[in-house]
């Protein structure tokens, strides 16, 4: 029964490649990357910079390219759909043929230039993997909730209207609303809520989750060492990544019961 | 220095110099230190040597062979220095153990003057060197090595209380609770140490006026430096590097008066710079790299100068919990500064605010601190280049340097 999603998968993500919209981002990552790494030398510092860029350019292309995808698939989509094939395993392949060559283009874009610049056998090659596991797993989240965007969106200018607002939301407005929430309340115990505030928002989570690899953290003062010693350990950071999973299940579950209802 | 009572004793010096080893003719330290006159010098063969607490009253010079080893059998200090002209060199001092009831130290130099302690290693003593009402004493050139490990149970390496004219040089010392500590001391010149990997402080300053340090390397300390109740005292060339943690800072000048800070580095620090409550604070050409916050200043420092410093990769160059200062910013380069100088006299047109509007908030609310570099956060910071009225503008350097000066970097 898988291989009936596998084969679906095929065609769906021959159809997100052809877009040339994959090699294109991942060209201007790479490049990105080789630019920092000559200017910027391949240092920890580098890696952050580049942090920062994927932080704002995996979800708002997976968000984008997501939403069109779907769109773009929706001949070929009614057309798997008049087959004798259960609607679950349609969705699976579909999900998997645009997300996974999304997270690959976009995570190789990323690491390409610090590998053929050898950077993997230096000491930041922990923070390159676990930049590389983020830029996968934001590329995942961001491709679901495309799903359910798209799925319950049917024009296509407003599909993408709401993927872009989300994407606003989550990059920009969420931090902006946190700081001044935190501002108003300040005092004891905001932490915790300002915590639990982050691991709302998945770009927020992975900022986090990447920031503790890197010692940016040790130069927080108390702030840097409450997280430290709340997420910094082994548990928090399992804590963490539960977080970022049950961000993609969620919109995956929501998005798999909009394909299965929908009258296409 | 050459003085008259050296001349005099020095055919003496030559004639009486007393053997210590494991096979006599002295078989203690004790023995010969007890039967050598002012003036004799009693060497020590290689040896470990287990005796009781040696006390030294005269002038004697005491020299150690390689090898020669003084145990305190984790039961009692080593040597006790209280006469003048003592000088003990070349010896390795171990366990003396640990007390709560006494500042148990290997060497421990009480109402003395120009004393000597030159190139010895103490491994695992309580305080190594402990000086009490000493004067004109110097401490150089010895390796000290604490039990390293929880604050509790180390004392400190070099200890001064109450001491004047005291010259601490060329020393390496880790893994105790305070690496260097001065208190209710005098004219004290601290030159060239290392200083690391300490419980408390790299060196921490108390009630210890008119007094220099220079040329030393702090790193990797728990609190980093502490100079705390003191009045014009020098800082210049020194390496603050590496103290991380909550409550920890390169420098923390508290309760100062007239302190000089010069060509140091502040390097990697949560902090690099903490000033509450330093009057008349003057920091001239030093280097703030990598720090989480390169100075921060409480309102109750007043009437301070900084000026021709270079401000590299801080996440925050200046941080102030007021609304601004009185310590004038003039003429330091700011890494972050993006002004234009017209007519090319290498000073920006245009104040630089060093201040952030999000340290001002992260001031307001620390954990605010989680949204540093998130794009909201960078969103600001580009909001307030484009719309100065946005930044607090409380501290300003009204002429920013347009090129890093150079040199002082170490």
């Amino acid at each position: 029964m898988t291989s009936i999603a596998v084969r679906l998968l095929v065609p769906a993500a021959r159809e997100a490649v052809r877009g040339r919209w994959l090699a294109g981002l991942a060209l201007a990552l790479a490049l990105a990357g080789e630019l920092l790494i000559r200017f910027g030398g391949g240092g920890a510092t580098t890696v952050v910079s580049l942090l920062d860029i994927a932080l704002v350019v995996t979800p708002l292309a997976a968000l984008v390219v997501g939403t069109m995808q779907v769109h773009n698939a929706r001949e070929m989509t009614e057309l798997f759909l008049a087959q004798p094939i259960g609607r679950g395993k349609l969705f699976t392949g579909l999900f998997l043929g645009t997300a996974l060559p999304l997270a690959a283009a976009l995570t190789i874009g990323l690491l390409a230039p610090f590998a053929w610049h050898g950077l993997f056998a230096t000491p930041i090659a922990g923070t390159l993997i676990a930049l590389g596991g983020v830029t996968c797993a934001l590329a995942l989240i961001g491709s679901a909730l495309a799903f359910v965007i798209a799925l319950n969106a049917d024009d296509r200018v407003r599909a993408l209207g709401i993927a872009l607002a989300a994407w606003l939301v989550g990059a920009v407005l969420w931090d902006g609303v946190i700081l001044l929430v935190t501002m108003l309340i300040g005092g004891r115990g905001v932490d915790t809520a300002l915590l639990i505030a982050l691991a709302l928002n998945p770009i927020d989570l992975s900022r986090v989750l990447l920031l503790l690899g890197t010692d940016a953290a040790a130069l927080f003062g108390y702030t840097g060492a409450v997280v430290q010693h709340t997420l910094g350990t082994a548990a928090g950071r399992a804590v963490l990544i539960a977080a970022l999973a049950l961000w993609l299940a969620l919109p995956l579950w929501l998005a798999a019961r909009t394909f299965k209802k929908k009258d296409f | 220095m050459v003085r008259w009572c050296d001349v005099i004793t020095l055919p003496f010096l030559l004639l009486q110099q007393l053997v210590v080893s494991p096979t006599g003719p002295y078989r203690t330290v004790a023995a010969a230190v007890q039967a050598a006159p002012a003036g004799a010098t009693v060497v020590v063969r290689a040896g470990r040597y287990r005796e009781p607490t040696v006390t030294i009253d005269r002038a004697v010079s005491l020299s150690g062979d390689s090898g020669a080893v003084m145990d305190g059998e984790g039961s009692h200090a080593i040597i006790i220095v209280r006469g003048d002209g003592v000088t003990i060199q070349g010896l390795e001092f171990v366990n003396t153990g640990t007390s709560y009831r006494e500042d148990r130290a290997a060497v421990r130099i009480a109402d003395a003057g120009q004393c000597r302690v030159e190139h010895n290693r103490f491994t695992n003593t309580f305080f190594a060197i402990y000086l009490a009402r000493a004067t004109n004493c110097d401490i150089a050139d010895n390796t000290i090595v604490g039990a390293r490990g929880r604050e509790a149970v180390t004392g400190n390496g070099i200890h001064l209380w109450s001491s004047r004219d005291i010259r601490v040089s060329r020393n390496v010392i880790r893994g105790h609770r305070d690496g260097i500590y001065l208190e209710f001391s005098r004219h004290a010149d601290v030159r060239d140490n290392v200083s690391e990997l300490n419980g408390r402080y790299g060196m921490h300053f108390m009630y210890t006026d008119s007094s220099l340090y220079t040329g030393n390397t702090f790193r990797d300390n728990g609190g980093g430096v502490a100079v705390m109740y003191s009045k014009v005292v020098t800082m210049t060339k020194n390496l603050f590097s590496s103290n991380h943690g909550p409550t920890s800072y390169g420098l923390l000048l508290k309760e100062i008066q007239d302190a000089r800070l010069s060509g140091n580095t502040f390097r990697r620090n949560t902090v690099g710079l903490l000033c509450d409550g330093a009057d008349r604070m003057i920091a001239l050409d030093n280097q703030f790299e990598d720090n989480g916050w390169a100075v921060r200043m409480l309102a109750s420092t007043v009437d301070g100068r900084v000026e021709g410093n270079t401000f590299s990769r801080n996440s925050f160059d200046v941080a102030v919990n007021g609304v601004g200062t009185s310590t004038v910013f003039a003429g330091n380069w700011w890494d972050s500064y993006h002004g234009w100088d017209l007519n090319r006299d290498g000073i920006g047109d245009v104040p630089y605010h060093p201040v952030r509007l999000f340290a001002l908030l992260v001031e307001h609310a620390q954990p605010a601190l989680l949204l540093q570099r998130s794009l909201f956060v960078r969103l600001l910071d580009a909001a307030e280049r484009a719309l100065p009225v946005l930044t607090p503008s409380g501290v300003v350097d009204a002429r920013p340097l347009m090129r890093r000066p150079a040199g002082g970097a170490r």
